[in-house]
Formats: C-alpha cells, structure tokens, sequence
C-alpha cells in the first residue's frame, strides 16, 4: 500500500454543537496511522464521529474514494452500519451479554456487502492481539487492557476500509498502556488497514503515528506527515504541555562490537547508544526525555557520560506543567533538532542560563537503549517504507 | 388435596395471568421504548393513559372495557361480527381486563431498563454493521431482559390478583370467569364459606410469594449473565 495508491479521505465539512464551532477542510492519504492530535475540547472527537456518521455535518461533504459518506447539496447521508468503518471507543463498549467469541464475530457476521473489503480473519487476529485464552470469558471479568484488545479486535473483523480510534488507551493506568500500545503497532504494521488514532498525548503520536492532524479550538491547525508536522513552528506550540522531550530522526550508521555500542547519525551530531540490532542505514526514531539530559558549561572531560552534545540556549522557561522546581531549557544542536532539557530551577540560577549561551548536553547512553527509546522503525514520512514486504504484495 | 373447583378456579387464574402476560408484552416493550426514546406532541398524554388503570378505580376501568368490547361496543362488536370472538364473560375477556390492570407496571419496570441501557453500546453495533433494527434485537432487548423479567412477573402476580375490573368485565361465571379472587368473594359471601375462602386465601398466598421468589431469582440470573451482579 504506497501512498501513491492509497485512497483518500476527503472532508470539507462544518458543524455546530452547542457554542462549539467545528470547521474543516482536510485531504488525507489513507495509508498508515494518522494521528488526531489536540488539547481537549480541540474537535478530535468531533472529527471522527463526523467520520463515522454520528454527527451529520451542518454543511459540506464526507467521502473516502468513490464512496459519499455525507453531501449536505444531495441531502446525503450513508448511515453508520453502511460505512464500513471500525471504531475503537475509550470504553470498550464490549456487549456485556456476549462473550469475548460473540464480540468478536459480532461485527464479522454482519461484514458483508458494507465492509470495506479487508480481508482480515478470525484465527490472524486472535493470534495477533493474544485473544485465544480469553475466547469463552465474559466481558466483566476482563482487565482494562484485555478489553480494549477485545475491541480492537471485534473492530478489525468489521473487516473496515478505515479504523477509527478514539482515545483508546485513555483510560488505562500507565501499565495497562504499556501492555496495549505494542498491540496497535502490531496492527498498523500487520493489517494494510489504515487508522485515525486521536490522542492528546504527544508520547502516543510520537510513538504510533505516520501522519499527524493538530487541531486546534475546531480547526485544523496543520497536518501532513509526522515529521514535516513536528517541525512546523505553527504545531509547535501544541506539544508543549506534554512531558517533554525531543523526537530525534536518527539512522543507524555502525556498531561497537567490542563494547556492544550503536552509533547513529542523528541532524550534524552522533549518538552512542547501547547496540541496537538493526543494520547500518536503518532508519529509527528516539524520543530522548527531558528529565535524562544534563546541561555543562564546558566540554566535561571526567565523567561517565558518553554523550555530550554542543549547543546553544534557545529558550529558559521556568514554570513548566511539571514540579515548581523543574525549568524547562530548549537547546538546539542541530539546524533541525532541539533537545528539550528538564532541569531544577537552582540550577538555572547557578548557572546563570540564559538564552544564546553555549552548553553540553550530557545523555547517558544506557538510558537510550532499545526497548525504552528506539520508538519506531522506519521513517515517519514514508509510511509504505516501514511495512513489512508482505503487506506490500498484499497492496 | 386440593377440590375440583379449587383446582379449576386455580387452573383458570394461572391461565388467565399468562395469557395477559404473554399477550401485553410486546405492546408494553413497543410503548415503553417510544416513551423513552421518542420525543412527540402528546406524549404527556399517551403516558397518562397507559398509567390510567394505576390511579382509576378497577371498577371504572372495568366499565371501559365493557362498554368499548361488549358485543354491541365499538371494538368488541367489531371483534364478534368479523372472528365471531365475544370477549365478554369469556376467559379471554378476564385475561384483556387483567393485561389493562397490570399493564402500566409492566411498562414502567420496561421503561426503566431500557432507559438504563448503555446508548453508546448500541452506536459501536451499528459501526459494526448492524442496523437500528438488528441493533433493537441483537443489543438493546438483550440488555433490556432483567426489566423485561421483573416486569413479567410484576404483571403476573398483578393480573393473578385483579378482583374489579374482571367482575366488571366479564362477570362471576365458575369455570370460565371466576379466578381465585372472584372465587374467595363468593364463598366470603356464602355462609360457612370461609373455611373454603380460607383454603384459597393461602393458595393465592402460595402463588404470590412464588412469583416473587422466582422474579429474585431469575433477575439474579440475568444480572450476573450481564456482569452487573
């Protein structure tokens, strides 16, 4: 599934509800994972249930390809069960009177003449999402992330052209996210089935999204491909009250064996990092947080630390959502990157930083290993490039 | 151990209650679920009507219905000429007046499961691809069953004690009108009949706390099929 290829969503609609006011005008690949990013009350909800036809539009039109979901000039409007969509809530909302088995093939029996022509089976999608023990069990006696797995299923077998997810690992705690979030890689990358991911957590899109859409108080502030998005100034502003850290693009450009290191080339900088067993040239994304990078005055000679990176104060920033101690210190190091830097308050005062200044950022290497940091192969703006070369043949 | 005529007048009442039951329930669920879900000029008015047997004297909506179903009223003449049917003094005329009597429990007990029931379970069937009728089966009645349950039962043990509005109706016949209430009056009427009321007294007894006992359990059932014990 190139993007050359893909379908496209196209949606010029407006909508009143209450003294909301939503507005939008958006032409988007279905390819990938497009992520719906937005502070609460933004219009991410808005958008797709728009999408999904449980809102009618005051105005415009709805339509992937050929297939007219909504056109206010024909009084059209394609009812939810004719769309051929699935549609992950933040509550499961599984049937509590069928079991995990009726659940699933609830949506699987009825995917006929609607369905959006997937081809996804029931023994690929237990196996895939680890249903098979849970298979005879009731929905009440699952845990939080048992269900949404459940749905993510119930929804796949809909055999939908798009899956829509709204919010889905809101309401976890951070464990159960944990056990979740591998669960949607696995499905963008093993399913051609293109999904609309909205979150308001920044962590989600850098680690799950392709293409990203920020909304903003009902419009659309920017979309396009996450990497493009991320470095717009006009979307930057959106990103600040997440916990912070820098996405970094990195490729990988040569291994240690001796001392079991990475190298990988990063915008005018190179990082070690614990080794990575992934060829020479690949691609990767590393989120580097916050809280881990230290600030120097000068190139420090005597101590552990491997990375240290030149660069110059961008912006101090003192109160940040976080602890009254902490300040916020952007750095650029790249004509591309900036690190976002968490450090206390005192130490902005007895270093006396401010913008302009020249400093080290110190990265231990050990924090940057593969499990915690390499995020998600591939490269953001090319979504066809990091599926497997099955779902390529399959498209 | 238990008479002829007690046996009959036993027989008739269950007969009765469950032919009310069974014959009310779909317009119970049809107009429970318009009342909940539907929004109309009138609807103030369908509400009082459906909850007039509740406030009026059993009598009077005895007298209704005998004047709207009688052989020579509107409805029952109808009902006579075209199926040759004669709801009066009949059995079947005893169930309609016990299924009026116990009809607005039945709703209210409906009405107030499906008001319960989770909208947003039945939007995700429809993005699974059911219709708003496949919806109404598959989800909405499903979840509505512990209501429907102790709205069944409610109604049964209601039409199993109707006194009023039957003899009203369709009159005091042995054999074919006289449930166990009627059958307790006459024999309160009778001299040395109490000992006889007596005996049906306990039975009719016997029978109501057996419908409550049975509604506990399977409402009991049925939450904890839904996972709501």
């Amino acid at each position: 599934m190139s993007g050359a290829l893909a379908e496209r969503l196209r949606i010029d609609a407006a909508k009143h509800l209450g003294s909301f006011e939503f507005s939008c005008d958006l032409d988007l690949p279905l390819a990938g994972l497009t992520a719906i990013f937005g502070a609460s009350g933004a219009g991410k909800s808005t958008l797709i249930n728009l999408v999904a036809g449980l809102h009618q539009p005051d105005r415009g039109r709805i339509a992937i390809g050929s297939t007219v979901f909504f056109d206010a000039s024909s009084r059209l409007a394609l009812p939810v069960e004719r769309r051929g969509l699935g549609y992950v809530f933040q509550d499961a909302r599984l049937f509590p009177h069928l079991s995990v088995r009726g659940n699933l093939e609830f949506g699987q029996r009825r995917a006929g003449k609607h369905a959006g022509g997937a081809s996804v089976g029931f023994a690929s999608v237990v196996e895939l999402l680890g249903l098979g023990a849970l298979l005879e069990r009731r929905p009440h006696t699952l845990s939080g992330g048992e269900k949404q797995r459940v749905a993510f299923g119930r929804a796949l077998l809909a055999q939908p052209r798009l899956l829509l997810m709204d919010e889905p690992l809101a309401s976890l705690d951070a464990a159960r996210k944990a056990e979740v979030l591998p669960y949607i890689e696995r499905l963008r990358d093993e399913f051609a089935i293109p999904i609309f991911y909205v979150s308001h957590s920044l962590d989600e899109v850098l680690r799950l999204a392709t293409a990203l859409v920020v909304l903003d108080r009902g419009r659309v502030v920017t979309a396009g491909p996450l990497a493009d998005v991320l470095m717009q100034a006009a979307a930057r502003p959106f990103f600040a009250g997440a916990e912070p850290g820098a996405l970094v693009f990195a490729q990988v450009e040569s291994h240690d064996e001796r001392f079991q290191l990475s190298s990988l080339a990063c915008d005018g900088f190179v990082l070690r990092v614990p080794r990575i067993d992934l060829a020479p040239g690949t691609a990767v994304r590393l989120r580097i947080p916050a809280r881990e990078i230290a600030l120097a005055l000068a190139p420090p000679s005597d101590v552990s630390i491997t990375n240290r990176i030149e660069g110059s104060i961008e912006s101090v920033v003192s109160q940040t959502d976080g602890h009254p101690a902490h300040a916020l210190v952007t750095v650029r190091i790249g004509a591309a990157t900036t690190l976002a830097v968490t450090i206390t308050r005192e130490s902005v005062e007895r270093l006396a930083l401010v913008p302009g200044l020249r400093v080290w950022c110190l990265i231990k290497s050990v924090v940057l290993d593969a499990g915690a940091l390499v995020l998600a192969r591939g490269q953001a703006a090319q979504p066809a490039l990091q599926r497997a070369p099955a779902n390529d043949a399959r498209a | 151990m238990l008479s002829a005529a007690e046996l009959d007048a036993l027989r008739l009442s269950l007969q009765v209650a469950l032919v009310a039951v069974i014959g009310s329930l779909p317009f119970a669920v049809a107009v429970a679920w318009v009342l909940a879900r539907r929004d109309f000029a009138g609807k103030t008015l369908v509400d009082a009507v459906v909850h007039l047997p509740l406030v009026l004297p059993p009598v009077v909506i005895g007298y209704f219905l005998l004047v709207l179903l009688g052989t020579k009223g509107p409805i029952g003449g109808w009902l006579y000429e075209t199926f040759g049917l004669r709801l009066i003094f009949t059995r079947w005329g005893a169930a309609v007046a016990a299924a009026v009597m116990s009809f607005p429990l039945m709703v209210r007990s409906i009405r107030l499961a499906l008001e319960a029931v989770d909208r947003g379970l039945e939007f995700a069937a429809r993005t699974l691809g059911a219709s708003r009728l496949d919806v109404f089966f598959s989800v909405t009645l499903p979840l509505m069953l512990p209501g429907i349950v102790t709205g069944s039962i409610v109604a049964f043990a209601t039409s199993l004690g109707d006194f009023g509005a039957t003899i009203t109706f369709v009159g005091n016949v042995a054999g074919e009108t006289q449930t166990l209430s009627l059958a307790i009056y006459s024999l309160a009427q009778t001299p040395d009949g109490d000992a006889a009321a007596l005996r049906l007294v306990l039975i009719s007894l016997v029978l109501a706390l057996g419908a409550l006992f049975v509604s506990e359990v399977l409402a009991r059932r049925v939450r904890r099929m839904l996972g709501r014990a």
